[in-house]
Formats: structure tokens, sequence, C-alpha cells
């Protein structure tokens, strides 16, 4: 038996902050909070797939909730699931798909919990007709820390409801919670690929598209007429009838770190150019699994290490309409002047359906979401820049994928912060938290 | 017993629908899959992934465990994910005077009895073990008598029937003892021979008594252990059980390496051993 007692390294997806944490993991959901042995401060976390430190929790205990992953009931005339806040998503489309059912909203991978789905109200590529994940949780529990339970709704402490959906694990331990399902006919998607050469022809595209999931690749590393070119995707549920199977697992994975030198604008700039030349045709439609299309990369297990130990920033802004194209346009120059290089850089249009959520992460207009090699000298100073363009721009950065916006910034994208602050539980805080708030 | 790594590795792939699936049409040499259940300890991790495997062929369960909230969601998620019937009852094992009524009502509330699962346990702590010799009885009591008192009726009722599965979790800790757990360890061991003595008894009535020996299991009872690669998790090891149950296997070394690391532990010379760090 080893006996060599160490704490069990815990990062989040980006794997920056490296932060020291120490994990406890419950199995049951009375088991928070126990007794009075209250750990000062405490952060429920799930899959860690936050990237940056949302998750994160320095000098406090994790509490772990991937033993609560036991369903709870199911009805299967309507496709209302309530589950424990441990269950991924990934076990839900394992349970539902085969029964008819698919998430009402996915972001673009399935293993994240369905307590850090509303912790950080996710959304997906149907977000302009579906609204992001909390539109789609009629109920849950919520645990305080000082033992308190409540069922939250629309009519059962309708604040502690809107506070919980987008608010980031604060106020307490989710339990269990509702998702409402919505009906497939098969796994199949039917989808369209359409290339495109600029953020014009993007927007034209955009907006004579009728697709139930739309988003777009963009190749943000290519300049001159090359510049902001990409390959536009939309996609609907299959209406034929076809038998529903599980996924079966992934055999993919990466097995170690990529040295920091393994990606770099060289490499980077033969991937967006393979990327956009694969394919060949203007235009291609198909029918595909939903795996694929969903989940592209999810198929290869800790892709996080394909940038080495040093981890990567996720960069995401949601801009609005006012400013939408001219204000992408400059971040996506500024990124490229930069002589930093993503290798997988989305646009999204966000519709109009507002989250239920105080502190939720989507509004109206455009959304670019690129990841980014940590290379210090070079990366934290972009960072900065990225964050105060989108500031003037009127948009905001997503919690959920930060791990540098200032306190000021923080407080002027989300100005209902402070009241959110009175429904955040004593007990619980985390990384992020701290950091936006310390200079406040 | 003899398992082929490439067997283990397909089974560990497929996913649970379409693995029941297969399963339901009846390969040649494999048995059903057993449809009325009874698990002692079933709040255990290894017993719920277990379950697991088995709702959504509508199984049903007769699930014993101490705490009456955990029992209850168990019980919930083996029905969303198809049981036809669950029943619960609270009971401490410990307790071996309940046994003969508990399993009594378990075989009238089923109507029949295909398979028992015995599931619970302590890891017991041996450094109080070791200075107290009531830690060790209370340990004794837990991972040793109370399995043998389930045992005792529960051999006589599937060899009066001449049919069913009898399956106890032990571990690769009762191969050898060791300094670290040696009263964990020793009661496993009483439990293997107890069972192997069962097994002699029942084989010619049809009755199948499998030991299943897992090595670190990522379970409650080892979260406080640092995890290092050898740990599975209760999935692969619910699977790896079904699959031994499907095949008639005897003993099963779960996840499979464990066969080999134990045979290497068990020949190495006392002289030797004694002077080891395990």
């Amino acid at each position: 038996m080893p006996s060599k007692s160490k704490a069990p390294v815990f990062e989040s997806w980006g794997r920056y902050p490296k932060l020291d944490v120490r994990l406890e993991p419950l199995f049951w959901t009375d088991e928070y909070p126990r007794g009075t042995r209250l750990p000062p401060s405490v952060l429920a976390v799930g899959m860690g797939r936050s990237y940056g430190d949302v998750c994160l929790l320095q000098d406090g205990t994790l509490l772990s909730t991937r033993g609560l992953d036991r369903l709870l009931h199911f009805e299967a005339g309507t496709g209302l699931l309530r589950c424990e806040s441990g269950v991924t998503l990934d076990q839900i489309l394992q349970f539902a798909v085969p029964r008819g059912w698919f998430l009402p909203v996915t972001p673009g991978t399935k293993y994240v919990s369905v307590g850090g789905a509303i912790a950080n109200d996710v959304h997906g590529k149907n977000h302009h007709v579906a609204a992001s994940f909390g539109n789609h949780v009629p109920r849950f529990e919520l645990v305080r820390s000082d033992g308190a339970r409540a069922i939250c709704s629309v009519d059962e402490n309708p604040e502690m409801y809107y506070a919980t959906i987008g608010g980031m694990g604060l106020t307490g331990l989710i339990a269990w919670a509702e998702v409402q399902l919505r009906p497939i006919a098969s796994r199949k998607v039917r989808y369209t690929a359409i290339k495109f050469s600029g953020i014009d022809d993007f927007l034209a595209i955009s907006s004579s598209s009728r697709s139930e999931c739309t988003m777009a690749w963009i190749d943000c590393i290519s300049q001159g007429r090359a510049f902001a070119r990409g390959i536009y995707m939309q996609g609907d549920y299959s209406e034929v009838v076809e038998p529903k199977k599980v996924s079966p697992k992934p055999r993919l994975s990466v097995p170690f770190d990529f040295p920091s030198w393994a990606l770099n604008r060289t490499s980077m700039r033969i991937f967006n150019e393979l990327y956009y030349r694969k394919q060949l045709r203007q235009q291609v439609t198909g029918l595909i699994d939903y795996e694929p299309f969903f989940y592209p990369l999810d198929s290869v297990l800790h892709w996080n290490r394909i940038y080495g130990k040093r981890g990567f920033l996720q960069f995401q802004c949601v801009i609005p309409w006012r400013y939408g194209r001219d204000g992408i346009l400059a971040i996506l120059e500024t990124i490229a002047e930069s002589g930093m290089a993503s290798f997988l850089a989305v646009l999204k249009v966000m519709g109009e359906i507002p989250s239920v959520g105080l502190m939720s992460f989507p509004q109206p207009g455009i959304t670019l979401a690129l990841d980014i090699a940590i290379q210090p000298e070079v990366t934290f100073p972009l960072f900065e820049r990225l964050a105060e363009m989108t500031r003037e721009l009127g948009g905001r950065l997503y919690p959920a994928k930060d791990a540098c916006m200032t306190g000021q910034q923080f407080r002027s994208f989300y100005p209902q912060w402070e009241q959110f602050a009175a429904y955040r539980d004593p007990a619980f805080t985390s990384a992020f938290w701290e950091r936006v708030t310390a200079d406040a | 017993m003899r398992r082929r790594r490439s067997q283990i590795d397909s089974l560990e792939e497929r996913p649970i629908e379409a693995r029941t699936e297969r399963t339901g049409r009846s390969g040649r040499s494999k048995r059903a899959m057993p449809k009325t259940i009874l698990v002692l300890g079933a709040t255990s991790a290894i017993a719920q992934a277990w379950m697991r495997l088995l709702a959504p062929d509508g199984a049903s369960f007769f699930l014993v465990a101490r705490n009456a909230a955990h029992l209850d969601s168990v019980a919930k998620d083996l029905v969303t994910r198809g049981a036809a019937a669950v029943y619960v009852e609270t009971s401490d094992l410990d307790e071996t005077a309940a046994h003969t009524g508990l399993l009594e009502r378990a075989v009238g509330a089923l109507g029949t009895l295909d398979c028992a699962l015995i599931a619970h346990g302590v890891l017991g702590d041996q450094a109080a073990g070791e200075r107290d010799f009531a830690v060790a009885a209370g340990s004794l009591q837990t991972s040793f008598l109370s399995p043998v008192s389930l045992v005792t009726w529960l051999a006589n009722y599937f060899g009066r029937q001449y049919h069913g599965s009898l399956v106890v979790i032990s571990s690769v800790a009762g191969d050898r003892g060791r300094k670290s757990n040696y009263i964990y360890g020793s009661a496993k061991a009483g439990l293997n021979a107890f069972l192997g003595g069962v097994r002699n008894r029942l084989d010619r009535e049809g009755v199948q008594v499998l030991t299943v020996r897992p090595g670190f299991v990522a379970t409650p009872m080892t979260a406080h252990l640092p995890q290092g690669p050898l740990f599975a998790t209760p999935d692969a090891v619910a699977r790896d059980i079904l699959h031994a149950i499907e095949h008639r296997r005897d003993v099963l070394y779960t996840p499979w390496f464990w066969r080999w690391i134990m045979a290497l532990i068990r020949v190495i010379p006392e002289w030797k051993f004694k002077k080891m760090d395990l």
C-alpha cells in the first residue's frame, strides 16, 4: 500500500495558475457540511474543465463532486431528468441518447459536470435559439455551509436560483438539479460547412443561416487576403428516425506533455492552412454523428497537454452588436500583430434570448474564443490588452475561461457583482473571486 | 480463470447498453444475466457500479445498507436506469443475529434469487487494531464473521435451488499478511479459505461461488490514500465482476494484473518478506 501521503494535484483545464489545492471527495449529497469542523473556505468542483481559476482555491478545500453521479429520476414522457450535480454531460448522453433525448445546450466538451454547467451557465452552438444551460434547469437543490438546504427555482427561492446559475459555484454546493432534455430522432446531425473569406462574409452567412446549431472556425494567424478567413459550420438534428446507440469511449489520448516549442507560429500556420484547405469545395453538406459535430476535441483525451507544462490561456469575449464587427476585427488584428497564434479560434453569433443567471456571461453580439500557449513575456501583456479592448468595446470576458482579468475589468464587465456578492455563501470562494474582488 | 488481455480490454471499451444488448442474445458458453439480485453493502462504490450495469436489463434488486438516505439515492439511480423493482432495507450487517430474517425477507420480496453480492466491509484502523484487540475484533466481525454468516444461509439457499451465483468481494490483501494491513488481510484470508470450501461443496449443486479480489479501487474506502497508477475505477472492477459471473469464474483478480502482482508477492520467501516494507 502506498504510504507516502501526498496531496492530490488538481489543475484546471488551462493548467494555469498552478495552486496548492486540497481535494476532498464527496460521495453523497448529505456529506457536506460535515459536523462542526468546517474548513474556512471551500469550493465545489466537478471535472475541472474551466480553463482558469474559477474552479481553483488556494488555502481551502475543493469539494470534488465526481462521486455525486446518480440519476435520481427521469420522466420518459417529458424528458425531464433529475440527477446529482457530479453527473457529467457524457453520462447524461449515455443514458439519454438511446432513449431518444439529448442535452438542451452543450458546450464544446461533454466532460463537464451538471453542477459546473450551471455554475458557469455554459452555452453552445445553439445559443441563438436556446440561450444557455441554466435556461433549461428548472430546479435544483442548494446546500449552504450552515447546513441549510434549499430547493431553488423560479418560484422557490428565486433570488438564490438566479444567483446560482452562472454564480461560479460561490452560492453553495449544488446537490442535485433537474435538466430539461430535448428529443432527437437519431444521433445524426445534418450539417453544412461553408468557407468564408473575412468577417463580412461571416456575418452575411450568419444572418442568412436558419440552423439550430452554428459556429465558425476562424484562422487568426494568416494575414493579408487570408485574414479572418474561416469555415462556418451549421447543423440541425436529423429528423430521420434511426436506432440510437451509446457512443464508444475515446481511444486517443495525449499521454505526455508536449515540449513548449512544439506549438509555435510555424506549426500553427501549417495547421491553420491545412484546416482551411482540407475542405476543397466552397460548401460541403452531409450527415454526421453528433460526436464529431459537437465534441471534435473530446475524441482526444487530455488534449490540453499539447500546450506543455506551462499551460495555456483561453480568451473568450462577447462584443455587443454596436461594435461587433469592428471590435472583433480589432481584436483579431491585435492578436495577429502580437505574433502569438491560436490554432483553434471560434466565432459565434450569440442570440437575443436572455440567460436566467444574474452573473451569466452571454449577451447579444459576437463571441470570439481562442486559446494561446503561455509564453509569459508575450501572452500576459497581450491578454491585458485584449481585456482592455473588450472593456472599451462594451463587451465582457467569460470567467470560466479567464485567468487574467483585473478586478477593475471584472467589475465593469459585471456591474451587478455587488448585488451577486450578497448571495455568496460566506464559506465559498475561489481563486478567481479572491482575485477580482481583492482590490474592490 | 484464464483470461486473455485483449478480451478484457474489449470488454472495458464496450459501453453499457451495447454490452447488455449483446449478452442478451445469450452467447454459447455464457449464462443469462442475473435478474433477481440481492446486494449486501449496496452503497459500496463497487456494488453501485455493478448494479448500474444490470439495471438497464430490467433486473430486480433487494438492497441492504446502513444509511437510509444513501440507500434511497442508490435505489433511485437504479430505478431511473431501468431496474424492474428495487427493495431496500437498512440494516447493520455486523449484527449477525438479524441475518436470517433479513435474507428471508429478501427472498420473499424478490420471489427467487439468481445472484447475491456481498460487498460490505471496512478497511479498519490497522494501527488502532495493533494496540487494542477490541478494534481488531470489530474489524474481523465486519470483514469475516458477518460475510460468513450471510454465506452460510445463502449457500444453503442456493444449494437447495441448484442454481445461483454467490459473489463475495474479498481483497488481494488476503493473499499475504503484511504489516500495513494484516488485520483486514487476515479477515479476507479467512474469508477466501471459507469461500474455497463452500465452492468445493456447492459446485456439484450447480452453484457458482465467486471470490472477487480487487486491488486498489478508487472508492470512499481508499479516498484518504494517495491515488497511484495502480488504482482502478469501480466501474472497471464492476465490469470484470459481471464478466466473471457470465463465464462462471471461481476467483477473480481485478484489474487482471493483480493476479501476477500477488503471485510474485506470494513466492517471496518469508525470511525475505519479513524484512520488506509493503
